[in-house]
């Protein structure tokens, strides 16, 4: 069942304060804002010492030595420490999120620009970085593979010879879907479409840098971690796993998280290293990398090469889709997703359509890049998935000279066909596409805008209009399906009511912006009436809140929402219990209104949820067999992912003389289910949408031939700002997820996933005077005139 | 956090006690204006000098004022003053076409455009705006004051005719009748550098170009000026096909090179599309101050 609602009057939602879900200002903010939000760099211990990390200026080469006696003799340096020393320790490899290994400090050779080599600890954080140039490493240079394409070739250098018998870059082949079935629906259609379809490396460039604060105890042999952290219960767990300590000897605290986009869910050799240093020395060390370390070092996303066939009549049914991907892992396989999905979810290729037959063919390998292959707000490879299909129907509209908002219509899952399951496997749960998409068209004055376009073109002007329909696939996930190094993907979490009618709730999932406080505040608020302001949200440390897997993949909403509902309803239970006792009533004789319970028939007689929680410890009898107090905790298992969706139309203008592309306006219609405060979704939204005008338009981590990474500041990283970004029109339909406990699907990723399909549409519609059908992002002014010219050349 | 590494600090109270540090501290010693290409060199160790002398305190450095038919400034006016002044506006609106792309609000607030010539950048905006205008700069020392042209002073990519006991101290630009100016620069994003920039001034008589120049940003070390683009201006009427031609002339001599920003082919194009927009806008400016 889906809803279509206009948007409701901004200024005065706001006038009310919901107990429960809608509009609601965020809790956090009023610190964040004041600049009283404490940060891991905000994190200061008597004594600490400050850690920086010597890094490798070649892609490939061999150590062949390493100096560090004059770095020792600078006065204010207490260690530096190399591959070699936690060698001897067993330390100089750690586990990668994908079960492979990553060198936590180089021993034998370096295999990516920017790979630790050394660190120093000193006792403020510049002598530690003037004493890394103190260090000499004499480096043999080898060959570096830089280009993916030429990965496999035969003389190609091998980068993984510490790996047993390793004589190529191969990382795994995948597949999905049926090769024959598809192959066959091929050969009988009217029309193939092939492109490819290369989506660049990217980068998620938090506002803030990775980085930790390590304080071990020598005597206890507690460790205690403050980390920028997307999932700090399972980071402790593995670190408990690497060092053989029971969990309860290390404490991970991610404090106020500057961004994360899945940036902050790998463990990275720095905290390691910092970890070490506070053991060695028995001093808290801080660590936290640069600009420079962050854009070049830590997980990057992306870097697909597909090569996309799509199958269809001449009237326009598509009939299937089949894909070959190349994928870029970089120097150590550190992809974060389930142990059963190599190629994370991108087995939704499929999209948002009724396809007779799917194939997919993935083959991963290493370069000498930095590794990682994290996020970005990925939704794990769902951004690549949607990207390609969402092109590759653009190329098929172009061949077929229809319209690619019609195309689509005609195309889409119908509603009646929900749960469905595509022909890769996925059962997405609930879905009504064509009311979102007529939405997004109303909205955009579609037809309109087509004939503005055709006037203009007349003119000789440049007018492009891009649509974008995604599905995303969010809420990893059943734990009989998906695990990461063996943790099921199911979250705790904690309820206490206080005597007063005050709550706190306690989570596994960790903000880095996304405004939990105040969501899960009104997920509790909604279950059982204790208005949001009363409900104290906490998160991110180990010691005091339950287990579970972390914030990515938009999944906090889907599973520890669930688990917050879940566990809401559970005290809700208890709490009628006592009402009956309080009313003298049996319980099937109570009736719920938020916030209290009545008597059916008699609503004078009630007890309101406050007065039932002082009842619970309070000194007056309870019902036969009720424990006192009014708390729960549960451990939420989802039953399936949960599918948000959403139409996007993006208005572009391009400058014949120049190439340079103005956003004009951008509609985005999002469904994510049940909304639990609308003013924070669209914030989701908006961010998204700016990182999709980033990535089709500036944003690419780029290498030279030699394996330098050009992309080491923000100068050269791109990110787009106020003045690339139109007035986002947001408007969204509410399809819940039937298995959902509130119906609720996760928002955080949709707009990254569904904007860079729209924008690159929207461009390359463009340029259709010029005879484009495809142009590869980023699309830079340069980039754009290129293509103009007939000399479009992918961007790797 | 990028740390530069370690350094000396000193904040001059004069142009004079600038000047003696600056003397007496050696090679390796740099003024400090606004910071905004100083500090993030220095950050990321490409610059490390020795001593740092801040000049912020230099009040008498900070005017923007008409005198002896120039329009002078000082050499630590900043972005921000450039933009809002309305002499400026004036006289050279090129001023503040360029100043409404340079950097951000934050950079302008600080930049200053005696610290935009001396970084020297082949990239930077504001060397092509004075070139175009025919600007030159007063350079003072222990000694007394030199006056050298813009052409004479930037000796290469990063290098200007300042000594190391010597020291930018204004900019002057020759107040002409009929003059009009113009700035056209594509950037990938806002605040970023230049893919490539375009400055043009003219100045006109009885419908006639006088004088004109074009000065670019970011398409090679010696396309501030460029000698053939002015004998082609001098005397010309303006025309559609007048600017086509200087366009092609300015795409001629210049040499862009392939990088993140663009193409070289690209950059040419650009090179010839902005002097061409450039001119139009300067002519049509310049035509409108005849009246």
């Amino acid at each position: 069942m889906t809803t279509t609602e206009t948007e409701p009057d901004q200024e005065e939602a706001q006038e009310e304060r919901p107990i429960g879900f809608g509009r609601l200002l965020r809790k956090e903010d009023p610190r964040l804002i004041r600049g009283m939000g404490q940060f891991v760099d905000d994190i200061s211990l008597p004594g600490m010492l400050h850690m920086a990390i010597l890094r490798s200026p070649v892609a490939h080469a061999r150590i062949v030595s390493i100096d560090k006696s004059a770095a020792e003799a600078h006065p204010n340096v207490v260690a530096v420490i190399t591959g070699e020393d936690l060698a001897a320790q067993g330390l100089a490899w750690m586990p990668t999120l994908s079960n492979d290994v990553q060198a936590v400090l180089a021993t034998d050779k370096v295999r990516f620009q920017h790979q630790e080599v050394a660190f120093v600890v000193a006792t403020d954080r510049y002598s530690a970085r003037d004493a890394l140039e103190l260090i000499e490493v004499d480096y043999d240079w080898l060959e570096p593979l830089v280009d993916v394409r030429a990965a496999l070739d035969e003389d190609a250098p091998i980068i993984r010879d510490d790996l047993d018998n390793k004589a190529d870059n191969h990382i795994f082949d995948w597949e999905t879907g049926d090769e024959a079935a598809t192959n066959e629906v091929f050969e009988r259609a009217d029309v193939v479409v092939s492109e490819e379809i290369v989506y660049p490396r990217v980068h998620p460039a938090p506002m803030e840098t990775c980085g930790c604060v390590a304080d071990v105890e020598r005597v206890s042999g507690q460790v205690t971690l403050w980390c920028t952290t997307q999932a700090p219960h399972a980071h402790r767990t593995v670190y408990a796993l690497v060092a053989g300590l029971p969990e309860h000897k290390i404490r991970v605290i991610a404090p106020d998280i500057g961004g994360g986009f899945g940036n902050k869910v790998p463990i990275y050799p720095g905290y390691v290293c910092a970890i070490v240093a506070s053991l060695v020395i028995g001093k808290p060390v801080k660590w936290m990398e640069d600009r420079t370390e962050n854009l070049l070092s830590t997980g990057f996303a992306r870097d697909y090469v597909m090569k996309a066939d799509i199958a269809a009549t001449k009237e326009g049914q598509i009939l299937a889709i089949r894909t070959n991907v190349l994928a870029d892992h970089g120097a150590f396989n550190g992809v974060a997703a389930p142990v059963k999905y190599p190629a994370g979810f991108f087995g939704v290729f499929t999209g948002s359509y009724d396809l007779e037959a799917a194939h997919a063919k993935m083959t991963a390998v290493y370069t000498n890049k930095a590794p990682g292959g994290v996020a970005y707000a990925c939704s794990f490879r769902i951004t690549e998935a949607v990207y390609l299909v969402e092109r590759i129907v653009d190329c098929l509209a172009y061949e077929l000279d229809m319209d690619p908002a019609e195309l689509r219509l005609k195309n889409f899952i119908k509603p009646e066909q929900f749960p469905y399951e595509t022909k890769t496997g996925w059962v997405y749960d609930s879905g009504n596409y064509e009311p979102a998409m007529r939405k997004a068209m109303d909205m955009a004055g579609y037809a309109e805008l087509r004939r503005e376009q055709a006037e203009r073109r007349a003119r000789g002007e440049l007018m492009g209009i891009g649509v974008a329909f995604f599905t995303e696939a969010v809420g990893a996930g059943p734990r009989k399906d998906m695990d990461i190094l063996g943790l099921g993907m199911a979250d705790g979490c904690e309820l206490r009511i206080h005597p007063t009618g005050k709550a706190v709730v306690r989570l596994s999932v960790k903000t880095q912006g996304q405004g939990h406080e105040t969501t899960f505040a009104q997920i509790v608020a909604e279950e059982i009436g204790i208005p949001p302001e009363d409900i104290e949200v906490v998160h991110g440390d180990t010691d005091n809140t339950p287990f579970g897997l972390g914030t990515y993949g938009s999944r906090s909403t889907p599973v520890s929402g669930a688990a917050a509902a879940m566990v809401t309803r559970k005290v809700r239970d208890k709490a009628q219990i006592i009402a009956s006792g309080m009313l003298e009533v049996s319980v099937a004789d109570l009736e719920w209104n938020k916030g209290s319970f009545s008597v059916k028939g008699d609503p004078s007689k009630s007890v309101t949820i406050q007065e039932i929680a002082m009842r619970a410890h309070g000194a007056g009898d309870l019902p036969d067999g009720i424990e006192g107090g009014l708390e729960a905790q549960i451990c939420y298992n989802p039953e399936n992912l949960t599918y948000p969706f959403g139409a996007y139309i993006c208005v572009v203008d391009v400058d014949p003389g120049t190439a340079v592309v103005k956003v004009r306006r951008f509609i985005a219609v999002d469904d994510c289910g049940t909304q639990i405060n609308p003013m924070i979704i669209e914030g989701q939204v908006h961010g998204g949408l700016a990182d999709g005008v980033g990535m089709a338009m500036m944003e690419i981590i780029a290498f030279d031939e030699d394996g330098n990474c050009m992309s080491s500041s923000l100068m050269d990283y791109l990110i787009p700002t106020a003045l690339e970004t139109p007035d986002w029109e947001t408007g969204h339909t509410v399809t819940p997820s039937p298995h959902h406990p509130i119906g609720a699907k996760g928002i955080g990723e949709s707009a990254t996933v569904g904007s860079p399909p729209a924008i690159v549409n929207a461009i390359v519609d463009a340029l259709k005077p010029y005879g484009i059908r495809h142009a590869d992002m980023p699309l830079t002014p340069s980039r754009v005139w290129e293509a103009m010219q007939g000399n479009h050349t992918p961007p790797i | 956090m990028q740390v530069p590494a370690p350094i000396e600090y000193e904040r001059a109270t004069s142009v004079e006690h600038a000047v003696a540090l600056r003397s007496e501290l050696g090679d390796e010693a740099r003024f400090i204006a606004g910071g905004h290409s100083l500090l993030p060199m220095m950050k990321l160790r490409l610059a490390n000098p020795t001593h740092l002398i801040d000049i912020n305190d230099l009040k008498e450095l900070f005017y923007i004022r008409e005198a002896d038919s120039e329009v002078r400034i000082g050499a630590m006016a900043r972005h921000r003053d450039l933009l809002d002044s309305e002499l400026l506006a004036r006289h050279f609106p090129i001023f503040r076409d360029a100043e409404r792309v340079i950097a951000d609000p934050t950079v302008r607030n600080r930049g200053t455009l005696g610290g935009s010539l001396c970084q020297a950048d082949p990239s930077e905006d504001l060397s092509a705006v004075c070139t175009a205008l025919d600007a030159s700069c007063v350079i003072t020392s222990s000694d007394g004051q030199r006056v050298v042209p813009m052409h004479a002073f930037h000796v290469g990519p990063y290098e200007t005719a300042v000594a190391n006991n010597e020291m930018l101290t204004e900019i002057r630009i020759p107040l002409r009748p009929g003059g009009g100016s113009a700035y056209q620069k594509v950037e990938r994003r806002a605040g970023d550098w230049a893919v490539v920039s375009a400055g043009a001034a003219v100045w006109m008589d009885a419908g006639t170009i006088v004088d004109g120049r074009v000065g670019l940003a970011a398409v090679g070390p010696d396309t501030t000026s460029i000698q053939p683009v002015a004998e082609a201006l001098a005397g010309a009427a303006p025309t559609e096909d007048l600017y086509q031609r200087v366009g092609e002339i300015a795409a001629s001599n210049c040499s862009p090179e392939t990088d993140g920003r663009g193409t070289a082919a690209y950059k040419t194009h650009l090179v010839a599309e902005l002097t061409r927009r450039a001119l139009r806008t300067a002519v049509a400016r310049a035509q409108r101050q005849e009246v």
